[in-house]
């Protein structure tokens, strides 16, 4: 029960001057990300490790040294009281400090942009309520496992616990939705924590970790010196999977007839899409990917069946519920995945690799666990997979083939016409994502949109598809999709929304147009909170109580999108006929000197199918109302 | 649901009980009793976590303490292979009367008298939960006023040392 293999001292140790330099990382691209995911397994602390000697300086300047020194080129915040004095250097910086209009904005924001990158996102707010707003974007990145360091003012250390004005104890707040957290109050401390900071939110499972620096500790001087010595004897993450788990693996996929990959975002995270494909080749598996792995592995892969869970595939939903072998990459047996977990792949064995020890046999008993990064896993798997097959034969998985394409053919993702003559919504996302094409990214909000985002849209590769997955937050996808632009400036970035998103997070728009940062946002505009009303549908008799946000057809369209686009500075259209989708689109494409804001004007009776009720088993999927699959 | 005791080394820094705390209460794990405090390794403590909860649950338990950056090693300590002591003080009705039973009863239980009032006593014992619980009981016909009791502490039998691994590789 103690904590996994000592790691080596040398791993500990802080880094000599002499070693050699990592390479300077102007490049963005989410491949040298991994890359300099690598390097951080050599020296703890991440950036190029270059040697500053001890240099007397406030501790103001040490947290903007120190971000510099970790490699950051990106900063999201708004400056308050308690963090006034780290603004002060932060103007010399070469930094970009993008200011933001909201603090939920400068979280969701770092995580857009740490989501594209592979980088740390960053994101600085004042003490009290500026640090209380940054709370949601914590949560969602705790939930969704994305590196975010987050840097709060803090009243002076003599009065923290007197209920100073704007105080609030954050570390307190955020304990349980951090993967770690830090309270300074004296200056010195800064170097160190703030490279323990980002070398927590970095590795093992990447997540937020919040740093609380009282107003002291930043007007206070101080030493700084560079690399500081990394001080986490508790904190040892495995990345490497055990021999003897992988080669077990390997024996239950060669004796298996119906196996499927059931890939989780931890193979996003890990940069292993290309490790993927080879080991789902050289299985010839059925791959599902779920919501937070959509492209992971191509949607146009012919082995790939789809997104399982409450809204996914049939294909998908069946190969999990009929398969004899899950073979779990960085998954986590969510319940939206797994309905009524005891009625879950009821007749599977499993194989769990993941980094974190925890989510293994959390939620379902598994049969082979593998701890490690998925990034070393999936290679010694196929490997092993290799040998086994020489050795005993490749499983013949024809029957298994013919089960699940039969089920794709019958079974593919649709929707119909909506009854009431307006545009379907489905259609208006479908049509941005053949538009834009595969290279495009495409951040969501949450709900109905989301889903259908999910869904009509086709991935082909990795760090394509932002969500809020796990916390669902309304209002993550303006602002997700402004950090994601920041970090990838020459993609083209689509915040898919709703009308009830939009109106959570619209002010980042003046961010976007004043800091030139042109995002696309398409608003799913069913004049509703959609998925609510799709469950009062279903489950309420149609009693819509509080789900009609009048911004559609035939009402008095509060806030008019339009309007509200053009006052923030935005290019902004409104789309409310088929045959205007595609010219709308395509006027959105071509504008890249500001923001876009589109109100699609869609049917609010529109819903999302395939479904499986909450509380009820994967079995019980419904392609559309009452309608369960045939399955011969 | 069966009983468990962890023993658990932790940096001594601020906040760490509060987080293993409310990561019992975040995750809905029973705690029964916690007891913490200062050991041989200057800037490490270690708490005694005595926590209900089945097979896999304890396994949970453990793997998401682990996860608590500060959290150095966990140990799960069986009732055979280590000492498990819980300390108590107990106050209890004794006049003149009565005094002389009330101490002998102590005496059975190698409890201690710590506090004579006119009264009233106080009984000091450490021991096994189950010796205090009969304690308390052949205590209970005098009348108890009040009753103060430590979390469990726990210590492997034997020469070795939970801290000597955990620390060198640190």
């Amino acid at each position: 029960m103690s904590k996994g293999s000592p790691i080596s001292p040398s791993l500990m140790a802080a880094k000599s001057p002499g070693a050699p330099k990592a390479p300077e990382r102007a490049d963005r691209t989410a491949e040298h990300a991994a890359v300099v995911a690598d390097l951080a397994a050599v020296s703890p602390v991440l950036g190029p490790n270059n040697v500053v000697p001890p240099t007397v300086m406030t501790g103001s300047q040490a947290i903007v040294r120190s971000l510099e020194e970790l490699g950051v080129d990106d900063i999201f915040g708004l400056p308050g009281g308690a963090i006034l004095p780290t603004y002060d250097p932060l103007m010399a910086s070469t930094m970009n400090h993008v200011l933001v209009r909201h603090e939920q904005g400068a979280g969701h924001a770092a995580q857009g942009y740490a989501m594209v990158t592979g980088r740390v996102g960053v994101c600085i707010a004042t003490s009290g309520p500026g640090a209380t707003n940054l709370v949601t974007a914590i949560m969602d990145a705790h939930m969704d496992s994305v590196p975010l360091v987050a840097i709060t003012g803090q009243v002076s250390s003599g009065v923290i616990g007197t209920d100073a004005f704007q105080e609030a104890d954050i570390v307190g707040i955020t304990m349980p939705i951090t993967k770690h957290s830090f309270l300074v109050t004296d200056p010195n401390d800064i170097p160190h924590v703030m490279a323990e900071a980002f070398h927590l939110a970095s590795t093992g499972r990447p997540g937020p970790v919040l740093v609380d620096v009282a107003k002291d500790a930043q007007v206070g001087q101080m030493t700084f010196s560079w690399p500081p010595r990394i001080d986490l004897p508790g904190y040892r993450p495995v990345t490497r999977g055990h021999n003897k788990q992988v080669r077990e693996a390997a024996k239950l996929i060669a004796a298996a007839t119906k196996p499927v990959l059931y890939v989780g975002g931890g193979v996003v995270k890990a940069h292993a899409s290309a490790e993927l494909r080879a080991l789902a080749e050289a299985t010839g598996a059925p791959v599902v990917t779920t919501l937070m792995a959509k492209g992971a592995f191509p949607d146009s892969h012919p082995q790939h069946v789809g997104m399982p869970g409450m809204h996914g595939t049939v294909s998908a939903v069946t190969a999990l519920q009929q398969s004899d072998l899950l073979i779990t990459l960085g998954a986590r047996f969510d319940d939206r995945v797994t309905g009524v977990l005891k009625t879950f792949a009821p007749h599977a064995k499993v194989i769990h690799a993941d980094i974190d020890p925890a989510e293994i046999s959390k939620n379902r008993t598994a049969d082979v666990p593998i701890v490690g990064s998925v990034k070393e896993i999936i290679p010694e798997l196929t490997e092993a997979v290799r040998a086994q097959f020489e050795a005993a034969g490749t499983p013949d998985l024809t029957t298994w083939w013919a089960f699940l394409n039969n089920l794709k053919e019958t079974y593919p993702l649709g929707f119909t016409e909506p009854e009431d003559g307006l545009t379907a919504p489905q259609k208006v996302i479908e049509r941005i994502g053949a538009l834009t094409g595969p290279e495009g990214i495409y951040v969501a909000g949450v709900g109905q949109h989301q889903m259908w985002a999910a869904q009509f849209i086709k991935y082909e590769r990795p760090h394509a598809w932002l969500n809020s997955g796990g916390a669902g937050t309304m209002g993550y996808a303006v602002p997700a999709a402004m950090g994601a632009k920041v970090g990838e400036p020459d993609r083209v970035v689509w915040a898919i929304d709703g009308d009830g998103c939009f109106q959570m997070t619209n002010q980042e728009l003046a961010t976007c147009a004043i800091n030139k940062i042109p995002i696309k946002v398409a608003v799913i505009n069913n004049s509703s909170l959609g998925m609510v009303r799709q469950w009062q549908t279903l489950f309420y008799e149609g009693r819509y109580s509080n789900t009609d946000l009048n911004t559609g057809h035939d009402t008095v369209r509060i806030p008019d999108f339009v309007k509200l686009g053009e006052a923030y500075g935005c290019a902004s259209f409104r789309c409310e006929r088929d045959e205007d989708i595609d010219a709308t689109i395509q006027k959105a494409l071509e504008i890249n000197d500001r923001p876009v804001v589109i109100d699609f004007v869609v049917s609010p009776n529109s819903m999302v199918w395939p479904m499986v009720p909450a509380g009820v088993s994967n079995d019980q999927i419904q392609v559309a109302r009452n309608m369960t699959p045939d399955w011969e | 649901m069966s009983r468990h005791t962890l023993s658990v080394l932790v940096e001594d820094k601020p906040g760490v009980l509060t987080r293993v705390a409310s990561l019992f209460a975040r995750r809905a794990f029973n705690i029964n009793s916690l007891a913490v405090g200062p050991t041989e390794v200057t800037g490490i403590s270690r708490m005694t976590v005595v926590v209900d909860a089945d097979g896999e649950l304890i396994e949970q338990v453990t793997k998401q303490l682990n996860k608590l950056v500060n959290v150095i090693k966990i140990v799960e300590l069986t009732s055979e292979s280590s000492v498990q002591r819980d300390h108590i003080l107990v106050k209890v009705r004794a006049d003149a009367a009565t005094r002389l039973q009330v101490t002998q009863a102590a005496d059975l239980f190698r409890a201690s008298v710590v506090d004579v009032s006119t009264d009233s006593v106080v009984i000091e014992a450490a021991g096994h939960p189950e010796k205090l619980t009969a304690l308390l009981s052949v205590l209970e016909p005098f009348g108890i006023r009040e009753i103060v009791q430590s979390g469990t502490l726990a210590v492997g039998r034997g020469s070795r040392s939970m801290s000597d691994r955990a620390l060198r590789s640190a």
